[in-house]
């Protein structure tokens, strides 16, 4: 396929490094992406990688735009309150670049659906906000061998880890089980500086872009943290665990399954 | 003797526990902290019996659940 006048002076910027060119580009335009969540963390995921050219993204969220939502989820404006937001989110990606197909799944992910759902993309990103939804999509992508990009936010504070099949621990080898429900805070309750998802949202963009051009390394094997009070960004070498319930030498969950979910509705 | 917790060389007592070293640190939700020495994961069943030794690299892996 050969690029139009447009396209190349659209992905200029791009095609000019010597990681990507035309090659590199291509490929972003060949690749399907999955986003889970389109707040905090999916907002800048999905605007930086349709910016960028990836020809399918797909995104699943069940909520509609809050006014409290937009402090930071900024793939959506204030006209949008009470739309979809999967919907907010497409017309703002292709907005963007009318060339990306956006794939909308106004559903949450459960047992039932996500394997079906991320079988169609070649990379996930975790955007949602509780425990359950990110052991289940951790456990889905190990059990479907499909990289994926786990993240949190809380606070001040974000991290984020990149999981490829055979390259390195797997969510659940470092955190084992959902902690029991509210004894962790989430950001409803704890509150979130907006920038927080903007910065660790596009780090999850940013691994993505990596990993389809296939260029530089990977946060397989870390954890990479962030304090925005101290400015201090941390990788975090992540042990090699053998006994992993899901991606272990043995493991003891063969299939998906859904914790019991915990309202939280932002 | 000199341990290195969460990236800082600092002086600690000898014959520091884990459990001992949570508390010092001020842990935030102590009983969900992963907790890594020198790469490996400490089982969280035995933070109180596990003694820390000089040169030892602590690292705490917390819960982070928000992201919408
Ligand atoms: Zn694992």
């Amino acid at each position: 396929m050969a690029f139009s006048n447009e396209q190349l002076e659209r992905y200029s910027r791009h095609i000019i490094l010597q990681e990507v060119g035309v090659k590199g580009q291509k490929k972003l335009m060949d690749a399907k992406v999955l986003i889970i969540g389109a707040g905090g963390l999916g907002a800048p995921a999905a605007l930086y990688l349709a910016a960028a050219g990836v020809g399918t993204i797909g995104i699943a969220d069940a909520d509609e735009v809050d006014l409290s939502n937009l402090q930071r989820q900024v793939i959506h404006s204030t006209p949008d309150v009470g739309k979809a937001k999967v919907l907010s989110a497409k017309e703002s990606m292709n907005a963007i670049n009318p060339e990306v197909t956006v794939n909308v799944y106004r559903e949450f992910v459960n047992a039932s659906n996500i394997t079906d759902l991320i079988a169609g993309y070649d990379f996930v990103i975790d955007g949602t906000d509780n425990f359950p939804a990110k052991f289940l999509i951790n456990d889905a992508c190990v059990l479907s061998k499909k990289p994926f990009s786990h993240a949190g936010i809380i606070r001040f504070k974000g991290q984020l880890m990149t999981y490829v099949p055979g390259q390195g621990p797997c969510y659940r080898c470092v955190f084992r089980e959902p902690p029991p429900p509210e004894a962790v805070p989430t950001c409803r309750q704890a509150g979130v500086i907006g920038a927080i998802g903007g910065i660790i949202g596009s780090l999850q963009a940013m691994e993505t872009v990596k990993y389809i051009i296939g260029k530089g390394d990977l946060l397989t094997g870390y954890l990479l943290t962030y304090d925005a009070l101290k400015m201090d960004f941390r990788k975090i070498k992540l042990p090699d665990v053998k006994n992993c319930a899901v991606c272990g030498e043995n493991p003891s969950i063969l299939q998906p399954f859904d914790y019991e979910q915990v309202a939280c509705k932002l | 003797m000199k341990l290195t917790v969460a990236g800082n060389a600092k002086e600690y007592a000898n014959g520091l526990t884990v459990a001992q070293l949570i508390e010092l640190e001020k842990v935030e939700t102590p009983q969900y902290v992963t907790v890594s020495i020198n790469d490996e994961f400490v089982e969280s069943g035995v933070f109180a019996n596990t003694s820390l030794k000089d040169g030892d690299n602590v690292e705490f892996l917390y819960f982070m659940g928000g992201g919408r």
